[in-house]
């Protein structure tokens, strides 16, 4: 009799536990579009005065430029070897520049870019922004009349979003540097077969502009993640801590899930 | 017959216009006295705390706290740890909205006003935060500098001028290429302060001014706040848990406890005030209305229960 009456009492507290945390996460998208919007609504001060904007494009896309470099020289490299060893096997070893340019200007440019992106320049977004609501930084901006979404996390927001398609775009670039090193001197394709495969497999719209989309996507996404934890950090040094590992982690979660749906969004499959 | 009876509308016509005119003038004439009573206090008291209320997750923080701020005057409010002091300078700053009651500030009630109202009313305010909140990545000079850059169209070489100004005024104008992480605590709070005042504000709200300083600093912060409210005229509001320090230069006193103003006057009052709290408060006894013991069982019974935990 007791250990039924227990289990009614056990499955109340376990659907109340889902219920919350349902709730929770419910309320932080909310809190999550809201902030958005606002940032939206906030942005003109941000293109009034530029220099805000660049300012920021300076700490998340200008001091990523060398994790973001260094990974996509290894990244093509990697891409050149492998490519080289499968596609001997059918005889088309010529054909590894467009497997290295393909690879990299429509999945791994965007993706990885943003994968760094979120670890370099998120985190140090979300740290900041926290620090700054712990030590009171952002109630004294307004207690003085300025708006802390218009003059801090505004700017922030467009920077990642323009340094973002840049950052993938140099990855991209890197990356099939990386993989021609690879290919051309160290192994000995061809060279004139590598830059003209490449040159005709590669479209304008389907590769170049649907990879730039994903980085601008990426970009938003990233940015919103790292600008919101920040802001909703509680202020607290666990709290900021905390802040930062989600950043990362719903960030990276986010970005291959996105990944998937804008593949197969522009596949149309 | 029909004449009769157009007279008698007329009549009753007559009647109920003039009473209606009556209504209207003594309406008009109770709105008026309404009006120049609520213009004196506004004219004699720049921030005004009537019947508020203020709470969050179930817990009512305020209930029902009556306060006036007089113009010119130096206000503190006192209370023990999470007794809501902080909350109330949020409140009189519009960062939060009460639950019921107002704050009226120059006449206007915070919580009604828009957005952009709200920051006109707080063009009239400084605030010196506990810590400073000085902003890390700028300057002590761009500290200063900031409120005037942002909200006014002041030309460059004037700006450098007024921060200079403002920073020679609490003693630290040798510094002001310096960052806040180079700054002792006390030094910190100068800044804040010299950032405070940037803007010249009616209102100064103080948050713990002389929480975690030295004595030399505390002197230092305590003879600026008295200087600066008599060379600026502006209204103080103090948020402290130094009773010596306030004590000696507050004008008037409130002591908030369980959510209401538990006791108030001027400093002398509340000296040789023999409620119980003020008293504690005030001599910083170990027990007493605020007991020492956090609420627990009967301490024997639980130390001979066994295997309790």
């Amino acid at each position: 009799m007791a250990a039924s009456s227990k289990l009614p009492i056990k499955l109340i507290k376990l659907l109340r536990n889902i219920g919350q945390r349902f709730t929770d996460r419910l309320w932080r998208l909310g809190a999550g579009v809201r902030l958005f919007a606002l940032i939206l609504i906030s942005s003109g001060e941000s293109f009034r005065r530029f220099r805000l904007v660049t300012r920021e494009i300076y700490s998340t896309g200008v001091l990523s430029l060398i994790i973001i470099l260094v990974s996509a020289f290894f990244v093509g490299m990697v891409l050149g070897l492998q490519g080289y060893q499968t596609l001997q096997t059918y005889g088309s070893s010529e054909a590894i520049g467009v497997l290295v340019a393909l690879a990299l200007l429509r999945e791994l440019g965007p993706v990885i870019t943003a994968l760094l992106f979120a670890g370099r320049a998120g985190t140090a977004i979300t740290a900041e922004i926290g620090l700054m609501k712990t030590t009171e930084q952002l109630s004294a901006m307004e207690m003085m009349a300025v708006s802390p979404i218009a003059r801090v996390i505004a700017p922030r927001f467009w920077a990642g979003v323009i340094a973002m398609p840049i950052l993938a775009t140099l990855f991209s670039m890197v990356g099939i540097l990386g993989g021609y090193l690879v290919a051309v001197p160290l192994i000995g394709v061809d060279e004139g077969a590598f830059w003209s495969q490449m040159q005709s497999a590669v479209d304008w719209r389907l590769d170049i502009v649907n990879g730039l989309i994903k980085s601008v996507v990426f970009g938003i996404t990233c940015t919103m993640i790292a600008l919101f934890e920040g802001y909703d950090a509680p202020p607290t040094a666990e709290g900021v801590s905390r802040a930062t590992t989600r950043t990362v982690v719903t960030s990276s979660l986010t970005v291959l899930v996105l990944d998937f749906v804008m593949t197969s969004l522009m596949l149309k499959v | 017959m029909l004449h009769q009876g157009y007279h008698r509308i007329s009549y009753a016509f007559e009647i109920v216009t003039f009473y209606i005119r009556i209504r209207l003038i003594k309406k008009t004439y109770q709105t008026t006295i309404k009006i120049s009573m609520t213009q004196i206090a506004t004219a004699h008291n720049i921030v005004e705390i009537d019947n508020l209320s203020f709470g969050y997750k179930g817990r009512m923080l305020h209930k029902g706290i009556n306060m006036v701020f007089p113009r010119g005057k130096i206000t503190a409010i006192m209370g023990g740890s999470g007794s809501g002091k902080t909350t109330l300078l949020r409140l009189i700053g519009g960062q939060i909205k009460p639950n019921g009651g107002e704050v009226r500030v120059d006449g206007q009630i915070v919580h009604q006003q828009t957005r952009e109202g709200i920051f006109q009313l707080r063009r009239k305010m400084g605030m010196l935060f506990q810590h400073g909140a000085l902003f890390t990545d700028l300057s002590v000079f761009d500290n200063v500098a900031f409120p005037m850059r942002e909200l006014t169209d002041l030309p460059t070489s004037m700006i450098r001028d007024l921060v200079l100004m403002k920073l020679n005024a609490v003693g630290l104008r040798g510094a002001h290429q310096l960052k806040p992480t180079e700054l002792s605590g006390g030094m910190a709070r100068r800044v804040a302060l010299a950032r405070a005042i940037a803007l010249d504000p009616d209102i100064i709200m103080y948050d713990e001014p002389f929480a975690g300083l030295d004595p030399i600093s505390m002197g230092v912060i305590l003879d600026l706040i008295r200087t600066l409210n008599t060379a600026l005229g502006a209204t103080s509001i103090i948020i402290s848990h130094d009773v010596k320090e306030v004590f000696s230069f507050a004008d008037y006193v409130y002591f908030v406890a369980n959510g209401v103003v538990a006791a108030e006057g001027s400093p002398d009052d509340l000296r040789n005030s023999h409620l119980p709290f003020v008293h504690q408060f005030v001599h910083g006894d170990k027990d007493g209305p605020v007991p020492f013991h956090y609420a627990a069982k009967d301490y024997k019974t639980e130390l001979l229960t066994i295997g309790a935990n």
